[in-house]
């Protein structure tokens, strides 16, 4: 098929939209409401092109190219009609662009600029709507909103949650929960992904930068442990390219800030495999309930507790690796250094919104005190590297502290849907027969795809596994595994968010597939050239077991490391 | 009969239907109960297999549906083209602020409720408002507020009694 785009002669596909085949061609036209590998829903008109022929101007976005047609896509008619949709926008949003955590990220203020729209053409009159600061790991705020409906989108075709729609219509209309509830108490599980969706600041991750720095300059004793997917995304907030590790400097980086201890989360993961694949290992033997699912990740959690109750017996009921190492900080780490756990402050540095959620539950602390007190994102981590004056590219690498800063690459890559699956069964084939496997890359488990299935030789037993990220493919496995369908799965692993931690609420606002693949990718180059790929061969978690926990699954680690979960009564679930 | 077994009723009624009965079965349940009650939003939404928020979402945008119970008095203020030539901006207004309450509101002692209309077909007699179904026609704002006030004594000595 043949275009004329800008008296330019170009291919499209048949079926494809206007903005499709234009992209392709590296031709720019700016989107808000625009979603990739979803239905559009032009809602915002922002992309709008002329068509020869055609009455009005048509969204680009949502308007199939057809063999022969003219396109201009800069004309003057198109440029002031994009204009005057930035203006009206404008017109009914806020003028604190100067202190909007968003900035300068903001997809409104960037096309404003690109535009060349420098003052307001219509009074401001902004919904007047309060903010809702309800939910631990999420700031709503209705007055910055411009209604693209990408969050409603994402939480609901991605997620399955759906706990926000439109509300109201016209010029009255906002983006609310059922009943005007706060999140809190919605359905919501604190994943973030709207975060990552939305084009301005109305969507926000609920900071602790303020209290942890406080913390600091009181002198205190902070200590901060890092999720893995951390180091290899921080590093496009300072303007590397997607997929660079950091892993070093930005230990360095945390030393430079005040942090007494840099942990590695990775450690606990390690950890969390001795306990999970011996829970599984146990299961299989004892005929306890199968599938068994990960608990690693705090959305689905909060998912299945909230959507599928009776599911709750095959979780696993593992902490995840954040809870399990905050534990240990608040014990083992406390009485070594001579500490009350009171006295210890606990940070954590997370690529998740839904881990300042978990921290919060009233079952992760001992006498009152919680094991993890703050949850700061990989944004916020970089803001707060920021704010210290910390040139990242000038910094010299510097190795964690001990006990919980040595880390095999199996706890590495729990940051990539998949990982966690790949490093159990490493560790289950050891537990189960006694011997190392051969060949420890399990391909069929990797990847950014939704659901991902194999058959995998344990010793005798053939185990049937299942990966799945994104709560979306998660609820169909759920609905498969309740029809009674799924006899043949035994462990499945589900990570909240597409692609795994390294897509998370709170990572990075990234612009494309490419830079989710680009983690992944650094993530698994790091398995690739490290000794050390099996969680039962890390050195101090096996010091940590013979000095204090014993055994996996034994009395301590039952009262540390694992923890028990209800079914979930929200606002919007009858 | 109840108010949760009308709800019940109305479901029963759309033993297998899909999404595109929500507006039907809001009618319905309004009609039943005279409201759209929290519980009948869950009840709703777990009958038809979709999110609350949505079912939510549908019945905000719609003006005909009202989340409160209407009070014992229900005062509808037409707002179709003529009543508005003839004034019936002022006449609601004056209905809110006598009572307290905005359109689709409830007042607290469930006296009084306001309820918006496109059009009560009786033109002629514009403006026109209807206070339990019964008409008042050629409205002004200082009409309606003496009449709101003659209610008011009349419940207020009809609890005495």
């Amino acid at each position: 098929m043949k275009l004329t785009v800008n008296g330019k002669e170009m291919e499209a596909k048949a079926g494809e939209t206007i903005l499709a085949a234009l992209k392709r061609e590296g031709i720019k036209v700016p989107t808000l409401c625009h979603m990739e590998d979803m239905l559009p829903s032009g809602a915002c008109r922002i992309c709008v092109v002329e068509v020869e022929g055609a009455p009005n101007l048509v969204p680009s976005c949502s308007f199939p190219a057809a063999e022969g047609m003219k396109i201009h896509t800069n004309s003057p008619r198109v440029i002031n009609a994009r204009k005057m949709i930035i203006e009206l926008l404008l017109g009914s949003h806020p003028d604190d662009c100067l202190y909007c955590a968003k900035q300068p990220t903001c997809d409104l203020s960037r096309l404003a600029r690109e535009y060349g729209v420098t003052k307001r053409k219509f009074p401001v009159q902004t919904r007047r709507k309060n903010m809702d600061i309800s939910s631990p790991s999420i700031l709503r705020d209705p007055e910055k909103c411009i209604l693209c409906g990408k969050c409603v989108r994402v939480c609901e075709e991605t997620q399955a949650v759906a706990c926000i729609d439109f509300v109201k219509r016209g010029s009255e209309a906002y983006i609310g929960c059922a009943f005007n509830t706060g999140l809190n108490v919605s359905s919501c599980v604190n994943c973030g992904q709207c975060i990552n969706v939305c084009p301005t600041g109305a969507l926000m991750e609920k900071s602790y930068i303020q209290e942890v720095m406080s913390a600091l300059a009181a002198g205190k004793h902070v200590v901060v442990q890092h999720a893995p997917a951390v180091s290899v995304s921080l590093a496009e907030e300072f303007g590397l390219p997607a997929g660079t590790d950091v892993n070093g400097v930005m230990t360095t980086a945390f030393r430079k800030m005040g942090f007494k201890a840099v942990f590695d989360t990775s450690f606990s993961a390690d950890l969390t495999i001795m306990e999970e694949g011996s829970e599984l290992v146990e299961r299989v033997k004892t005929g306890g309930v199968l599938p068994m699912m990960t608990s690693c990740s705090p959305g689905w959690i909060k998912f299945v507790e909230t959507f599928y109750p009776e599911m709750l017996p095959n979780l696993s009921t593992c902490k995840s690796p954040q809870q399990m190492l905050g534990a240990m900080i608040k014990t083992y780490y406390a009485k070594k250094q001579g500490l009350k756990p009171a006295d210890i402050v606990s940070v954590s540095v997370m690529p998740c919104t839904a881990k300042k959620f978990e921290m919060g539950r009233p079952e992760m602390g001992r006498g009152g005190a919680a094991d993890i007190d703050y949850v700061l994102t990989t944004r916020e981590l970089a803001q707060m590297i920021k704010i210290y004056g910390l040139d990242l590219k000038s910094l010299e690498p510097q190795e964690p502290d001990m006990p919980f800063g040595e880390r095999t690459t199996a706890g590495k890559i729990f940051g990539a849907s998949g990982g966690v699956m790949e490093a159990a069964l490493r560790t289950a084939h050891f537990l189960i027969t006694g011997k190392e496997l051969g060949v420890i890359k399990f391909e069929p488990v990797r990847g950014l795809a939704g659901i991902k299935e194999a058959k995998v030789k344990v010793g005798e037993l053939e185990v049937g596994i299942a990966v799945a990220s994104g709560l979306g493919n998660a609820r169909k496995l759920m609905e498969e595994i309740k029809s009674g369908a799924r006899k043949d799965l035994h462990f499945i692993e589900i990570m909240t968010c597409p692609g795994g931690c390294i897509n998370g609420g709170g990572q990075p606002f990234a612009r494309n597939k490419v830079a989710i693949a680009e983690r992944m990718r650094a993530l698994y180059n790091i398995d690739a050239t490290e000794k050390i790929r099996v969680s039962h061969n890390n050195k101090a978690v096996q010091q940590l077991y013979k000095e204090f926990l014993g055994k996996p699954l034994g009395e301590k680690s039952h009262h540390l490391l694992h923890t028990k979960y209800a079914k979930r009564k929200v606002s919007d679930i009858a | 009969m109840s108010v949760q077994s009308r709800v019940d009723k109305v479901l029963e009624n759309y033993g297998l239907a899909k999404r595109d009965k929500l507006i039907p079965i809001l009618q319905d349940i309004q009609e039943e109960e005279g409201f759209i009650s929290r519980s009948s939003v869950l009840k709703v939404a777990k009958h038809l297999g979709i999110p609350a928020s949505k079912v939510y979402g549908v019945a905000t945008f719609y003006n005909q549906f009202r989340f409160e119970a209407i009070g014992t008095n229900h005062v509808m203020v037409c707002r179709g083209t003529a009543c508005h030539v003839k004034g019936s901006a002022s006449v609601l207004q004056m209905a809110e602020e006598v009572l307290g309450i905005k359109a689709g509101q409830t007042t607290r002692d469930g006296m009084f409720s306001i309820e918006t209309v496109a059009c009560m077909g009786a033109c002629g007699l514009a403006p026109v408002i209807s206070i339990n179904g019964e008409f008042h026609a050629k409205i002004t704002a200082e009409k309606l507020k003496k009449l709101i006030e003659e209610i008011r004594n009349r419940e207020k000595s009809n609890g005495a009694k």
